[in-house]
């Protein structure tokens, strides 16, 4: 077996390469997103546009690389904002498995994940209105139940082991011994969930951008160019197959290095495959 | 009938096994003895042709003619399970969780096409009822037997379609005395009457002393000795057979020191788990785990605690180490009561040795950060070069040197990791260490040297050990006084010597007949 797979390569590169296109973009891009030029509309490539222009005369190109920034940082901060609340759940309703505390976190994860999740996001950008902000937000809340379970599930099964036993005869108390020894041992799992989550988080963005709740314009979103689009599938469809294969390529590239990095870092499947 | 000659193995160009032949004749035992990594396993893998990835086998093996080595992976497939059957170590995890015994036991017959699925349900039947499950029928679960039954239901299912050699891998290492002298009573009859060849692989050397009729000692890949079973025992012609022959007999010098002092003192200790659920709120009778034990253990002294799995050893040892409340009596050490908030100063003196080298450590870190993770119960640890200064002593008691302290525990053998966990136990100078089954994953003369070292240690520092295990040449070589625990009660107590000599409660009597070669060794 080779130890370092074939598609796990693809996915880095592609995730990699939208990563150093939305850096990139924070200090240069080929033309400024935000002055229509309506004469130049809808141009063909060229040297200078070299993907073409949209309706409103904006270098398609410059689109994309702001519209990848937008997605990766939403995404970023959502799949943030789920580790950073949901990780340390998962490790306390571990460290007090079968307490009425573990009830009351997982049950009320379980409520959460109960919601059509898009749904409440939409809800809440209506009623909070449509914005970037706003769109971390439901996307985020969203991701806190997601990586409490993984968290709590890989904890568990940490918590069995002779060394914790010993670093409780060495006087550590719960908190101590969840930072110390649980949640290095569960890392792994960690990892793997955010890259997946990740992906999610950038077609949840898209999917909100689309229906008009996410970032406001004139910030670019991949999303929202799907929906200007639209309505000019059929005479100008590269404008609409643009936007749709780079969150293709994205998403493709983070599941691609999920899996991949769960085949590298998961000592189970790597036994197996030796 | 089994014939093998010249077998040489290596993976990925890594030398494994070196020229080993063996002959096992029908209706025989042949015992497979060595400590681990000496390439028993790995032979038992190429006679079944189930080797790892890489691996490239030479020589001969044949059975009743036919070379297995020589034959195509479809004609492996039509003996495997009919003609050569395996039976693994750990029977928890050798059964599918969601299958029922009767349908697993039945797989090897519907696989190969031997009976129709009514017939092979009565046969799987038969066989069950033989191995002496009769009684539980065919539709229970794993999860719902013991061990001891798991390996029941492995070896009906390996004796399914009557093969001609069965290879027990380990069969009885997971289990108590008790029940590994029911397996072993199970496969002599078995062999008896049907006739078959069983290769018997083991690193207990009184395991084969009672089965085995034919025996070969394998050290590194090769075997360096093989005969009949009392002449290779007795004679000992060949040095590492009598290294491993020594060291399983090993007891460590040691005197009696014990102080009249009592260090730890247990008073009608109770330990009650909860009882299973009925229904939403009520609880049944909460289950005894620990029920009402009482004992002394003094300065310098070594106390034995044995029984059976599940007669609450390890539960006892968790109260004790103010881990988990008990319900019931009381628990002092030093003259102070032990509870889960025993204050820091007091938890430094009381530390653990764990069965499992392979458990008892964090995978990732060094092993200068694991020794010191006591030190926490400190009121000011030491830092820096201070505390690698007290690490390397530690490391040092233990026969390690103190470059280990960069190297992870992956890097360590099990009998080293043992080592690490007793350096980790005296970092804080304790005056009482318990070890929960502390040698019993390790092999023979590693265990020996691990017993002298506590014995050792326990004379320099005044230790007491509260010594608990299952294996009871091993407590007869070490402690002073036993403990016989039976359901959550102390059945019997002495001195070590008379309680071995003239056991009074029939508890320890089956304790005592079950331990394969005790009096023999």
């Amino acid at each position: 077996m080779r130890r370092f797979p074939l598609a796990l390569w693809i996915g880095v590169a592609l995730s990699a390469l939208f990563l150093i296109t939305a850096l990139l973009s924070l200090v240069w891009v080929p033309h400024d997103v935000t002055r229509l030029v309506i004469a130049g509309r809808l141009q063909p490539a060229s040297t200078t546009f070299p993907l073409g222009t949209d309706q409103f005369g904006r270098d398609i190109l410059s689109m994309l690389m702001v519209g990848a920034r937008t997605s990766i940082a939403v995404a970023l901060v959502a799949v943030g904002i789920g580790m950073l609340i949901g990780v340390p759940l998962g490790l306390a309703a571990a460290a007090l498995r079968g307490s009425l505390p573990d009830e009351i976190i997982m049950r009320g994860n379980d409520l959460i994940f109960a919601f059509p999740s898009l749904v409440i996001a939409i809800l809440i950008t209506a009623v909070f209105g449509p914005s970037a902000v706003n769109a971390i937000l439901a996307i985020g809340i969203f991701n806190i139940p997601v990586f409490a379970r993984v968290a709590r599930g890989g904890a568990l099964g940490v918590w069995t082991l002779d060394y914790i036993l010993a670093a409780r005869t060495a006087g550590k108390g719960r908190v101590r011994i969840s930072a110390e020894h649980i949640l290095p041992n569960i890392a792994n799992l960690l990892i793997v969930q955010a890259t997946i989550q990740f992906s999610l988080g950038i077609l949840a963005e898209a999917a909100l951008s689309y229906v008009g709740l996410g970032a406001r314009p004139p910030t670019p979103s991949w999303g929202r160019m799907l929906a200007e689009a639209q309505t000019m599938i059929y005479t100008h469809p590269m404008l609409a197959l643009l936007p749709g294969g780079a969150i293709m390529l994205m998403v493709l590239g983070l599941n691609l290095m999920g899996d991949g990095l769960r085949d590298l870092l998961d000592p189970r499947i790597r036994r197996a495959r030796q | 009938m089994i014939h093998v000659k010249n077998l040489s193995l290596s993976i990925h160009g890594t030398p494994i096994l070196d020229q080993v032949s063996l002959t096992i004749a029908e209706g025989q035992i042949f015992g497979l003895v060595g400590e681990s990594g000496s390439g028993k396993s790995m032979t038992a893998l190429a006679l079944m042709q189930l080797l790892p990835t890489g691996a490239v086998a030479t020589g001969h093996a044949r059975l009743d003619g036919t070379d297995l080595l020589a034959l195509p992976e479809a004609g492996m497939r039509a003996l495997r399970g009919a003609s050569l059957a395996m039976i693994f170590q750990e029977p928890m995890t050798a059964l599918n969780p969601v299958q029922p015994i009767g349908v697993q036991v039945a797989e090897t017959l519907l696989i190969h096409g031997a009976a129709d699925r009514g017939k092979a349900r009565k046969i799987a039947r038969d066989c069950l009822h033989r191995v002496g499950l009769g009684h539980i029928g065919t539709e229970v679960y794993p999860h719902a037997l013991s061990g001891g039954q798991r390996q029941r239901v492995c070896i009906a299912a390996a004796i399914a379609l009557r093969p001609r050699l069965l290879i027990a891998d380990e069969p009885t290492t997971a289990l108590d005395v008790t029940t590994q002298a029911q397996i072993l009573d199970l496969l002599k009859a078995l062999v008896t009457e049907q006739n078959m060849a069983l290769l018997l692989i083991t690193h207990d050397l009184a395991v084969v002393t009672d089965t085995a009729s034919r025996i070969a000692v394998m050290h590194q890949g090769r075997i360096v000795e093989q005969g009949k079973t009392t002449d290779i025992l007795r004679r000992h012609r060949h040095p590492y057979t009598r290294t491993l022959c020594k060291a399983s007999a090993h007891r460590p010098e040691r005197q009696n020191h014990a102080a009249p002092e009592p260090l730890l003192q247990l008073s009608k200790v109770v330990r009650l788990y909860p009882g299973r659920r009925q229904g939403f709120f009520r609880r049944g009778t909460p289950l005894r785990a620990v029920d009402g034990v009482s004992f002394d253990l003094h300065y310098g002294e070594s106390l034995g605690l044995v029984g059976e799995s599940g007669c609450g050893k390890s539960t006892l040892a968790r109260a004790i180490l103010g881990l988990e409340p008990i319900q019931g009596g009381r628990i002092t050490a030093f003259g102070k009561p032990v509870s889960p908030q025993l204050p820091n100063a007091l938890r430094a003196r009381i530390q653990v040795v764990f069965q499992d080298p392979y458990g008892s450590f964090n995978p990732r870190w060094r092993v200068e950060h694991l020794v010191a993770e006591p030190l926490h119960l400190m009121a000011n640890p030491p830092v820096g070069r201070a505390r690698r200064d007290h690490v390397a002593e530690a490391l040092k008691a233990v026969h390690l040197t103190p470059k280990d302290m960069d190297k992870y525990p992956h890097e360590f053998s099990g009998g080293q990791r043992q080592r690490i966990a007793i350096a980790r136990a005296l970092m804080t100078h304790p005056d009482i260490i318990v070890l929960d089954e502390a040698v019993s994953a390790l092999d023979v003369s590693v265990r020996a040297r691990i017993l002298d070292l506590l014995a050792t240690l326990q004379t320099r520092m005044k230790l007491g050990y509260l010594f608990i295990s299952h294996d009871l040449t091993v407590v007869r070589a070490i402690t002073d006084r036993v403990l016989v625990m039976q359901a959550g009660r102390i059945v019997e107590h002495g001195a070590t010597r008379a309680v071995f000599s003239s056991p009074r409660h029939a508890c320890t009597r089956t304790l005592l007949q079950a331990a394969p070669g005790l009096r023999a060794m």
